[in-house]
């Protein structure tokens, strides 16, 4: 079966996701990213999603679990490039996706991970808001 | 009266990969806007995927609709699966039978111009939708 590449980069892990995923596809990118945190000890996860044409809610929920997992294996995730239609729908079909970051571009996406692996542990969940 | 008629199959999960790519190509081919094509395409995903899952598998048939000058696509996805016993709660927000997030039919009605769907209990379920250009 095939499988979307993870890509070890220092401390982060990063997956450019190219292909209109089916199910399974989506869910073992889920299992591979989970168990290569815990191998490597990454503490970012940077998803690329730009050349994704939409995301329903099947591959909405994996993201938001991906961004769940990886946040009790102590690792952040950052979700970069929504092409802005699918954000439009996304949102439309109920999806904001909660708990997830995002940035407009893998340049901005890896550096709020560096800024989040610069001050270690995020304090609690509130804005997340950087002085 | 449909000016084009296709039916695709639903049987495995590349299937649903499929029926999208025939939703954005013909969504194309009527110059839909890129938010309107994502809209339409996104529940196309929605609803093969309900067909699969819940209905064990079946069809997608895609139609170009006409309604005076306007002209528009129309799926029709149907099964012969167990059914819905409660359409009215199937349809709201946040209910879920498979252990997703519940926004399947509710959210793929938001993405679309019409809705509608039949389902017995025990003879199948069917749901057509219709985006306008």
């Amino acid at each position: 079966m095939d499988r979307i590449p993870i890509l070890k980069v220092g401390d982060c892990l990063l997956v450019t996701i190219q292909v209109d995923m089916h199910d399974e596809l989506a869910m073992s990118l889920q299992e591979d990213l989970t168990s290569q945190i815990a191998r490597y000890g990454s503490r970012g996860v940077l998803i690329d999603i730009s050349s994704l044409e939409i995301v329903d809610s099947f591959i909405g929920r994996m993201l938001a679990n991906i961004a769940a997992m990886s946040r009790v294996l102590d690792a952040q995730t950052v979700l970069t490039g929504m092409q802005p239609a699918v954000a439009i729908t996304l949102v439309e079909l109920g999806m904001a996706l909660p708990g997830i970051k995002t940035a407009l571009n893998v340049e901005r996406g890896m550096q709020l991970l560096q800024e989040y692996m610069d001050e270690g542990p995020e304090p609690e969940e509130t804005d997340g808001s950087e002085a | 009266m449909a000016l084009k008629r296709e039916t695709y199959r639903i049987d495995v999960s590349n299937d649903v990969v499929r029926v999208r790519q025939v939703a954005r190509s013909w969504a194309a081919e009527l110059k839909f806007s890129l938010v309107d094509q994502t809209k339409f395409v996104t529940a196309t995903s929605e609803l093969a995927r309900n067909t699969l899952e819940h209905g064990g598998g079946g069809t997608m048939t895609a139609e170009i609709v006409e309604n005076g000058t306007k002209k528009g696509i129309r799926l029709i996805f149907d099964d012969q699966g167990p059914g819905i016993a409660n359409i009215e709660l199937a349809l709201r927000d946040g209910y879920t039978s498979a252990g997703g997030m519940g926004l399947g039919l509710s959210g793929s009605k938001r993405l679309v111009n019409e809705f509608e769907i039949n389902s017995e209990p025990g003879r199948g379920t069917t749901v057509t939708i219709i985006r306008w250009k």
